[in-house]
């Protein structure tokens, strides 16, 4: 159990730095090519892959708390 | 208004800040006055608010002190409000006292009872001293003359008589004293009795000499009279001889000197009588005063006697002034006669002075004109005498009606008196004869008192006459039921000794027969026993066995599957359905898989501490990574100690994910895993879930380990029970 939760950091941290290094990669690309090297695109992707990340994260760790539910049609 | 200028302070220091330098203490005057205004309307209103409060709390003092009520509601309602009235107003009024007139007014009337007890009985030996001074004093009394001296006395004897009536119904005397008092007042009684007996006989004898004496002169006096109205008028009519005559008329003055003698002497023994009668009256009057019964007849009698004597003399004294009436007529008569004659003598004179010696002498001397001058004389007297005689009867006419009437108003007197005295007399009779019917009456009543009395006695001899037959029956019934009870006993205690003989017979057969059959049971529970232990050393062994298994875990690996040590033991306690139960408790992974040791369980626990320090604050719904930061900024800024001794009891405080892993680790290093997991146990949220497995292994080791406790535990009880002592 408890290596479990070591697992799910391990997880979370290359995942969140594969987001973020791919978020910046994407967003120099896009910088020079369509936005005249500013900095906000790069800023941007790589803060929408640091959110990604987060939110992969936090699924993560909330996935033993979330409840599924099925919808029962009416027969 | 302090805080009013450091804010003004406070902005002006504000404003020094942000440059305007040359401003600041102009702004700071400013400030000043506006907070100096400010302070002006501030003052004012804490004024306004003190004399409120200040008018309020006179008013409600001022008010309660009128008004104690409301005084005592506000002391309930305010705290400390009662403090401040005593210090103001001192302490409050005193509730009423209700009276308790009731204790009194019962007090009181014992009071004045126990008084006018007291009082009775201090009245008592006065009055018996008076009882007793009065009985000395009756005879003397009675020596002296009577009337005054007894009648105090004995009028005291009667009050204080009817008192002592009183006295013994109110209060309850002790027999002699009653019996004593009694014959003290019966002798008291006697005494007054013989005094006044002794007084009536007395007065009586007196009276009745002096009466009789009275009438002697009385009938004297008449004899008196009727013999000088006898010579009178025998004096009158006669012709005799001239010395007869002046014998006559000696006589006739004798006669007359002893009738007015006889009349003085009637007189006075008439008055002597008078005063003997009266005095007879007022001793009569002390004795019925006196009020005793057995007096009574005397003094009927004597007031009879009185009466008679009393009627007798009246009537002698009629009969006496009668003759006295009838003599003065006489006397009247002859007086009249004298005078006539003395008339005609002078006439006869004047007539013939010469004849002066008697008629008869002179018969031969006298002449014819004397004669005829005589009988001239004779014939003109005979004429005048006539004329007087018609002009008499004219006026003897009158005289006679003047007479008559004269007379009717003397017989009306002497009726009027007549009348008087008869009634007088009647009335005495009267008031006799109603004495006599009276006393006759008590006589009666008395007699039928005393038959009355003689049957209530009867009566009451015969009530107790039953009574007694009742009781004897009674005490008849009660003995012979005794005497049935103990009879009953003997009989109960015989049939006792009897059976307890039987009892003692059966149980000796009885004891005798079980020891045999003991004796049997013995020889083939042995054989039983035998069997027994041998099964249960079996037990023992393959329990044992069990055991050592348990040991065989290793510092992180578990032990290895219990599974063949179990089916050994269940082989060998295959009769035995508490072994059976408790063998097929074992949990199915500590069979398959094994347990793990608490060495390595503790090991692990420490793990699984530091990651439920770190995920503290997670559960269902703070679950963000955010809430994650969080939990670790905890985990690493809280300190709390390493091991807390747990308590007995868990309060809320302590379910606190911290507290309860310092209790648990301070559970598992003194070596109670049970006590941890339930410690764990308690745990929310992420912790929870992370101590899940731990707790599992836990709660398999625990299992394990209890059922094979029992199960040695068993088989040692099996196993001491059938060993035998030597």
């Amino acid at each position: 159990m408890e290596e479990e939760y070591g697992r799910k950091w391990d997880r979370c941290l290359a995942d969140s730095a594969v987001k973020i290094g791919t978020g910046l990669g994407v967003g120099v690309v896009l910088s020079v090519l369509f936005f005249k090297r500013r900095t906000w695109p790069v800023a941007f992707s790589a803060g929408m892959g640091l959110g990604m990340a987060y939110s992969n994260c936090q699924q993560d760790f909330r996935s033993p708390y979330l409840l599924h539910g099925r919808m029962v049609k009416d027969q | 208004m302090l805080r009013v200028c450091l804010k003004g302070a406070n902005a002006a220091a504000r404003q020094c800040v942000c440059g305007k330098v040359a401003a600041h203490p102009l702004q700071h005057c400013r400030r000043y006055t506006s907070a100096g205004d400010s302070g002006v309307t501030a003052g004012k209103i804490v004024a306004a608010s003190l004399l409120t409060v200040g008018g309020g709390l006179g008013g409600t003092i001022i008010y309660a002190k009128w008004d104690p009520k409301f005084r005592s509601n506000v002391e309930k309602t305010v705290p400390y409000s009662d403090k401040l009235f005593g210090m103001t107003l001192g302490p409050p009024p005193p509730a009423p006292v209700i009276p308790v007139p009731k204790k009194l007014a019962k007090v009181e009337p014992l009071q004045i009872s126990s008084v006018s007890e007291a009082t009775k009985e201090s009245k008592q030996p006065k009055k018996e001293k008076k009882v007793k001074e009065a009985v000395p004093q009756e005879p003397a009394a009675a020596e002296e003359a009577p009337a005054p001296p007894p009648a105090p006395p004995s009028q005291t004897i009667e009050g204080e008589c009817t008192e002592c009536a009183h006295e013994p119904a109110l209060k309850e005397r002790p027999a002699e004293e009653v019996t004593a008092l009694l014959a003290a007042k019966d002798k008291a009684e006697e005494d007054t009795l013989a005094s006044l007996s002794s007084n009536l006989d007395e007065t009586l004898g007196s009276s009745a000499k002096v009466t009789m004496a009275a009438i002697g002169a009385q009938e004297a006096a008449l004899t008196a009279i009727a013999v000088h109205t006898q010579k009178l008028k025998e004096a009158m009519d006669a012709e005799g001889a001239p010395d007869k005559k002046s014998a006559q008329w000696r006589a006739l003055e004798d006669a007359l000197d002893g009738r007015s003698r006889a009349v003085d002497e009637a007189g006075a023994a008439l008055l002597r009588a008078r005063d003997e009668l009266e005095k007879l009256r007022e001793v009569i009057n002390v004795a019925k005063g006196s009020n005793i019964d057995a007096a009574r007849p005397q003094v009927l009698a004597a007031e009879e006697n009185l009466h008679n004597m009393i009627v007798d003399l009246d009537k002698v004294v009629g009969k006496v002034q009668a003759a006295q009436s009838e003599a003065k007529i006489v006397s009247q008569y002859s007086d009249l006669v004298n005078e006539a004659k003395a008339q005609f003598q002078k006439e006869l004179d004047s007539i013939t002075p010469e004849i002066k010696a008697s008629w008869k002498g002179l018969a031969g001397k006298l002449t014819t004109d004397d004669l005829n001058s005589l009988i001239a004389h004779a014939h003109r007297r005979i004429d005048q005498l006539n004329r007087e005689l018609a002009e008499q009867r004219v006026r003897e006419q009158i005289h006679i009606e003047s007479a008559l009437e004269q007379q009717k108003l003397e017989h009306q007197k002497a009726l009027e008196t007549a009348v008087v005295t008869a009634l007088e007399h009647n009335r005495e009779e009267m008031r006799l004869e109603q004495e006599k019917k009276v006393a006759e009456v008590r006589e009666v009543m008395e007699a039928e008192m005393r038959t009355q009395l003689r049957r209530q006695a009867a009566a009451h001899t015969d009530h107790l006459r039953d009574v007694l037959k009742v009781q004897e029956q009674e005490l008849r019934a009660e003995a012979d039921e005794t005497l049935k009870n103990k009879m009953n006993e003997q009989e109960t205690h015989y049939r006792r000794l009897t059976q307890e003989q039987l009892d003692t017979f059966t149980l000796d057969m009885n004891a005798a027969y079980a020891r045999l059959k003991g004796v049997e049971e013995a020889i083939d529970s042995h054989v039983i026993a035998e069997e027994e232990a041998r099964k249960a050393h079996q037990l023992w062994l393959s329990v044992e066995a069990l055991n050592y298994s348990l040991r065989t875990a290793g510092v992180d690996a578990p032990t290895e599957p219990l599974e063949a040590a179990a089916v050994v033991v269940r082989e060998s306690c295959a009769d035995n359905e508490f072994a059976q139960a408790l063998a097929s408790a074992l949990p199915a992974e500590s069979l398959s898989r094994g347990v793990y040791s608490e060495a390595s369980l503790r090991a692990r626990f420490q793990d699984v501490r530091r990651l439920a320090r770190r995920v503290a604050l997670i559960d269902e719904t703070r679950n963000s990574l955010y809430q994650y930061f969080l939990s670790y900024v905890q985990a690493a800024l809280l300190m709390e100690p390493q091991q807390e001794a747990p308590p007995q009891r868990l309060s809320p405080a302590d379910l606190d994910t911290f507290k309860l892993l310092s209790y648990a680790c301070y559970s598992m290093e003194r070596g109670d895993l049970e006590l941890a997991a339930k410690l764990l146990n308690q745990l929310t949220g992420e912790p929870r879930r992370v101590a899940q497995d731990w707790l599992n292994e836990a709660r398999l080791t625990l299992e394990t380990r209890q059922a094979i406790s029992l199960l040695s535990a068993y088989a040692n009880a099996v196993g001491l029970g059938t060993t035998q002592a030597p």
